[in-house]
């Protein structure tokens, strides 16, 4: 059985490097200005906005968004094609190990204030709204559906708390004219961020379990995708351990497979038996 | 029949295929183009300005 606090440690390891080597564009952040290189050819795994100072890559959430903008393309096969590649190596891992903004959200939960809750009351629903937020403002938005026919990338203009944290707050922070130029819509994402940082401190992940359409997308490759957690059936015991310390509340039937599990590990090491990992190996 | 019970025993194989086929497809109708033009510039959406 794998130390908890070990794969508590290595998690945060990869995340905390992960998300600078991503983001290590450090001049962008000193003069405010943003990576143009041909890193930003490609995609990053996980919700990296792309005006972030430091980012080296881009946003795949942008990126689609910017595709189905155009007029001339009817399929957007380019950000299509990462996302194929990073589901199906790794499906939701990538919310739990890669993706910047589910740090923040991690950290913020470790915060020892407020008695904390692994799901906000009507889970059952709400846990759908990242489809619709899909659907509604990644890809019909962005056709057409906000600002009369005129297509806008509606997800990052009106939800996005990734592009705030991210984007906005170090730009606006070392760039004076675009300080200069604040106005509503600021203050909406602004609040939309705050209110999504507070509710991560008492509840997991909010934003990853009801909001983040590259969750929706990375959900939907869980069953198949190479990086599994593998369950040994014939050795379990059925304590329910497991669900008991993931942090989603998922039975030991849906960890892996469902599409809300992000394969944070949690339940490796709670499993007395130690029937549960992520190699495919059995362990004796 | 043994290939599609590879496609079955791998899926996320051909998953992978098909994004790399996908990412191919993409950049010959110059779609990475698209994209590296919008990620250079400041999103002004995406900061809550635009």
């Amino acid at each position: 059985m794998e130390s908890g606090e070990t794969m508590k440690r290595l998690r945060l390891t990869v995340q905390i490097l992960f998300t600078i080597l991503t983001n290590g564009y450090t001049y962008g952040f000193l003069h405010g200005k943003i990576y143009q290189g041909k890193l930003k050819y490609a995609c990053l795994p996980g919700l990296n906005c792309y005006s972030c100072p430091g980012a080296i890559a881009s946003c795949p959430i942008g990126a689609l968004q910017a595709l189905l903008n155009q007029q001339t393309v009817r399929i957007p096969f380019g950000v299509l094609g990462f996302l194929f590649l990073f589901g199906s190596l790794l499906g939701r891992f990538v919310c739990g190990w890669l993706c910047p903004f589910g740090l923040v959200q991690d950290l913020l939960y470790q915060i020892p204030v407020l008695k904390k809750r692994k799901h906000l009351p009507f889970h059952g629903i709400l846990k759908y709204g990242k489809y619709l937020v899909l659907l509604l403002l990644v890809c019909v938005g962005s056709l057409f559906l906000f600002g009369g026919f005129v297509k806008v990338p509606a997800f990052c203009k009106y939800l996005c708390p990734s592009g705030t944290l991210l984007g906005a707050l170090p730009l606006l922070g070392a760039n004076q004219l675009l300080r200069s130029q604040l106005g509503a819509l600021f203050f909406w994402k602004l609040g939309l961020l705050l209110l999504i940082l507070l509710l991560s401190v008492k509840v997991f992940r909010p934003f990853c379990q009801y909001l983040c359409p590259l969750g929706a997308v990375y959900g939907w490759f869980n069953r198949f995708s190479l990086v599994q957690i593998h369950w040994e059936k014939e050795r379990c015991i059925s304590c329910t351990a497991c669900e008991r310390a993931c942090p989603l509340a998922l039975s030991v039937t849906e960890i892996s497979r469902s599409p809300e599990c992000i394969r944070c590990g949690k339940c490796i090491p709670s499993c007395p038996k130690g029937c549960l990992h992520f190699s495919k190996k059995k362990k004796d | 029949m043994s290939f599609w019970r590879n496609v079955k025993q791998y899926p996320w194989l051909w998953g992978t295929i098909a994004g790399i086929l996908f990412l191919g497809i993409g950049a010959s109708q110059g779609q990475l183009t698209v994209i590296w033009k919008k990620a250079v510039m400041i999103c002004l959406e995406c900061i809550g300005i635009g």
